[in-house]
């Protein structure tokens, strides 16, 4: 149902250009304001959010360790520097490889129940799909996204633009050459959406606002697809387009067909959508308290910003006038012998 | 324990297949077993005399009720309570928002591995906190809440949190696997904290809370009581060993004060342990003493908000201090250690006296600079230092009764990082060291289903279904090598993991790693010994009291 939900959605948000473009003729609207606003909203939404969580304070290092800390003796006990970082710079590599690589996902295991013969046996195995397909999906959104820089600058830089061009398409299938990220992008979609549809688990924590994200994403690589590989549309007159969103000297030329407006209104409505959204996963990974911390607190003094020097300890004062009596009959030690005197003892 | 199934039909009623209805739809059980009792109001009333403001009104409320007599205000309370931590815990802020539900957590926690309850996937008891973060404070929560799963407080909300964040152990396993690093544990605690400023609360924390502040331990033993105790065992180490040992207790000009959990004064097995503590010091001679005021290393507080945690953990260097002790030696405990490592310097690290200093052994000359800042040392790093060393003469083969394993608790596993040293210690006092799967230990280890103010008996169906795993791949290792033992460095393991061995791997029992080293430490030239710590005959002496066999002994 939920799943049925967004492709609603993103049936809508394709007619919407389409009748705007077509039968309203609003192209310097789908083609100029759109995508300037929702650039506009993205830059801003994602800002906020960030100096949201920028503010918010980190009273203590609470990193997850994922193996052996720093020991007093490093050789004898030999430090995981990757999982258990305890300087910066281990901190950093953490970082880079979990950013970069999904090192924590990469380490998913499948719990699996069993009748053994005559005991009951729970297994585990090790589960790199969803890995890949994240890995897959979000390197060739990636790469994609930085092939587009083509459309904003001029001249194309070969770094990163032409190199990836020509890495991307070094298949050399088809006319125009297939790119590898383009097939990437749908494969990974589809395998993300498939999951979410096929297995009981992950369906069952399922939103509209997990299949919407998916489901917006595909039918820009759909879009994308059909320009390209089908449409054949006119690149030089999007360039025109494109160059002049950058440098505000605006266009819309005659010959860009309606499916690039549907493309620009599908990415414009991921932009605005992505600061209020469980997107904001790629700016959050880098300030996750259980990653981005050294193990170090205790051989490191760090400082919590609302710490309360009000919070006091039970005073061992109070304690001995509490158990004085007692605790000098069974010969511990005093601060104050007085404490140790019974009460009648005391008043006579 | 009576109405709770046999192991076999346990484990054959899990189903991980999700309900029909949709989880925000799917009612609650509070029958009885499903809840802790709720704490008395008395413990209520003293802590609010302690810490103003953060408990809520003191009352008796029973779960299985429909009326939980929660004061007037109280959505208020919680909202506010919400908006105001999502400032002060950066983890919270962030964790409420960038989940993407990938469901890489689900099948890591052990009470959904023995449940199959989908609220038990880390991912859901997040989202039970999440929906309301969504509802309450964000535009298109407010708008969309059904399309973004999105609600806002309510009674059944609030019930429901209850019954959830404590079947959460904060073990921090799922946190291990996610790809942003989610700790549940951080919402758990969170969770806990808002629901105790509407007194919502649980009796198996609040009174150990309240005996922590008022007597030192969460048992409450009292000053005198806790020395007969100490002198108790001092007589069974001289009548296990022949040695009569030292155990000073509240004695000033020492260079160490030594604090463990108070559940290993208490309770069988953890006094073995601690008996392997009084005859290790005693041994190398240690200028150290014990201390009733900071008679806990355990920090129960920990399980309630984090101000309490703070005020119990400042007995530690306040004692330190009264007592002129240079530095802090600790015992074998599990989230003792967590907030020892992640928190206790950050919390109270500037009422160190100026005399404290960087531990340094006394016996070996190292100086742990990985405890600089806490001047607090973790006895298997201390006993580690000693075996580097050779300064401990032992004799492994006083355990050669014994096959053992090692459990690695949630804290100093997930939480700290200590893996290594507790197994060098096992090593050179067992000869029979046997691993549990990959899967189930280190940093992946399981949990043993009672930690974090869970190991109460009112709820024992859910820890033995949590235990699952744990209990499982004990089994494993005891039908594959006869694993009679599973050693451990935490007070609560050696009072769960009894009844989840019980159960799960019948035959199994449970040791602190210094019992073991107690058994195999040899204090003079030649000295024989004929039992054991639990001063059971060693194999060769079974006849010279009586002909009682143990029972892990009964296949050897």
């Amino acid at each position: 149902m939920n799943a049925l939900y967004s492709l609603l959605f993103v049936f809508l948000l394709v007619l919407i250009p389409l009748f705007g473009v077509d039968a309203a003729h609003m192209r310097t609207f789908f083609g100029v304001c759109i995508p300037t606003t929702a650039f506009i909203i993205f830059l801003i939404g994602f800002v906020y959010k960030v100096v949201i969580w920028g503010r918010s304070a980190v009273p203590f290092r609470i990193p997850t360790t994922g193996g052996q800390f720093q020991s007093f003796d490093p050789k004898l006990f030999k430090q995981n520097k990757l999982d258990c970082p305890q300087t910066g710079a281990q901190t950093f590599f953490r970082m880079v490889l979990e950013v970069f690589a999904f090192r924590s996902l990469f380490r998913n295991t499948q719990v699996s129940l069993h009748q053994g013969k005559d005991q009951p046996v729970v297994a585990y195995k090790s589960s790199k799909w969803l890995w890949l397909f994240a890995i897959t999906f979000h390197y060739s959104f990636f790469i994609i996204a930085l092939r587009h820089l083509r459309l904003f600058l001029e001249p194309i830089p070969f770094l990163p633009v032409g190199a990836l061009e020509f890495v991307d398409g070094i298949l050399q299938i088809g006319a125009p050459v297939m790119y590898l990220s383009d097939v990437g992008l749908m494969v990974g979609v589809l395998l993300l959406l498939g999951r979410r549809l096929v297995l009981p688990r992950i369906n069952y924590i399922s939103y509209v606002s997990d299949y919407f994200p998916l489901l917006l994403i595909l039918s820009v690589a759909l879009s994308g697809i059909y320009m390209r590989y089908y449409a054949k549309v006119d690149i030089i007159a999007i360039k025109e387009l494109t160059m002049g969103l950058v440098t505000f000297h605006y266009v819309v030329p005659e010959s860009i067909p309606a499916s690039f407006f549907v493309h620009v209104f599908l990415v414009s409505t991921l932009m605005v959508y992505f600061p209020f959204s469980k997107l904001m996963h790629m700016p959050g990974v880098f300030l996750s308290p259980t990653r981005n911390l050294p193990n170090d607190s205790r051989a490191k003094h760090h400082v919590n910003p609302w710490n309360d020097p009000n919070i006091k300890a039970h005073a061992y004062a109070d304690y001995e006038k509490q158990f004085g009596v007692p605790m000098a009959e069974a010969g511990l030690p005093l601060d104050n012998p007085e404490n140790g005197v019974p009460k009648d003892e005391a008043e006579a | 324990m009576s109405d709770i199934p046999k192991a076999d039909e346990l484990f054959k009623s899990i189903d991980y297949n999700p309900p029909l209805t949709g989880w925000m739809e799917t009612p609650v059980d509070f029958s009885p077993g499903n809840w802790c009792y709720p704490a008395k109001p008395e413990k209520i009333e003293y802590m609010e005399t302690k810490l103003p403001g953060l408990w809520g009104e003191a009352r008796k409320w029973v779960p299985s009720e429909v009326d939980w007599k929660l004061p007037a205000n109280w959505k208020e309370t919680v909202v506010s309570g919400f908006r105001e931590r999502l400032k002060k815990f950066r983890s919270l802020q962030l964790f409420m928002d960038i989940c993407v539900r990938c469901g890489a957590c689900a099948d890591k926690c052990h009470y959904f591995i023995g449940s199959g309850d989908p609220k038990n996937m880390p991912v859901l008891r997040a989202e039970l906190m999440r929906s309301v973060y969504r509802g309450e404070f964000t535009v298109a929560g407010k708008i969309l809440s059904k399309f973004t799963g999105s609600r806002v407080m309510e009674e059944d909300v609030l019930k429901e949190w209850f019954i959830y964040f404590y079947q959460c152990t904060q073990c921090r396993r799922c946190s291990l696997f996610c790809p942003y690093g989610i700790d549940t544990a951080e919402m758990t605690m969170m969770a806990r904290e808002l629901m105790h400023l509407v007194g919502l609360n649980t009796n198996w924390i609040m009174e150990p809370v309240s005996n922590c502040n008022i007597t030192g331990n969460h048992l409450g033993i009292q000053p005198h009581a806790f020395k007969d105790i100490v002198d108790f065992m001092v007589d069974d180490i001289e009548e296990v060993t022949g040695r009569r040992v030292k155990a000073p207790l509240n004695e000033k000009g020492h260079e160490i004060l030594f604090i463990t959990p108070s559940g290993d004064v208490f309770a069988d097995p953890g006094i073995y342990t601690f008996m392997g503590y009084l005859l290790l010091f005693d041994y190398l001679d240690l200028d150290y003493t014990l201390s009733t005021y900071a008679s806990e290393g355990g920090n129960f507080g920990s399980f309630t908000n984090n101000e309490t945690m703070k005020k119990l953990n400042a007995k530690m260097y306040a004692e330190a201090e009264r007592l002129g002790c240079k530095w802090i030696l600790g015992g074998e405990c599990g989230h003792m250690w967590r907030v020892v490592h992640q928190y206790m310097d950050t919390m109270t690290g500037d009422t160190q006296w100026s005399g404290m200093t960087t531990p340094k052994s006394p016996v070996t000359g190292t100086v742990f600079n990985n405890a600089a800042a806490t001047k607090m040392l973790h006895i298997t790093e201390f006993t580690a230092d000693l075996m580097k060393h050779n300064k401990l003469k032992l004799d492994p083969s006083r355990n050669d009764h014994l096959r053992v394993t090692f459990h690695d608790s949630c804290n100093p596993a997930r939480g700290m990082g200590l893996l290594e040293e507790p197994r060098y210690v096992l090593k050179h006092v067992c000869n029979n060291f046997f691993e549990m799967p990959p899967a189930t230990i280190r940093e992946q280890t399981f949990c043993c289903a009672g930690g974090s103010g869970l190991n109460t008996d009112e709820i024992m169906e859910i820890r033995l279904r949590g235990g699952l795993p744990r209990g499982n791949a004990l089994r494993y290792v005891q039908e594959q090598h006869g694993v009679n033992m599973m050693a451990c460095i935490c007070a609560i393991d050696r009072a769960t993991l009894i009844p989840l061995a019980d159960y799960w791997a019948p035959g199994v029992a449970i040791s602190g790693t210094h019992e073991l080293v107690a058994n195999a430490l040899v204090l003079e030239e030649g000295e024989v010994r004929t039992m054991d710590m639990r001063q059971e005959p060693l194999p060769g002496f079974e006849d010279e009291d009586d002909d009682w066999t143990p029972p892990n002994m009964e296949d050897a």
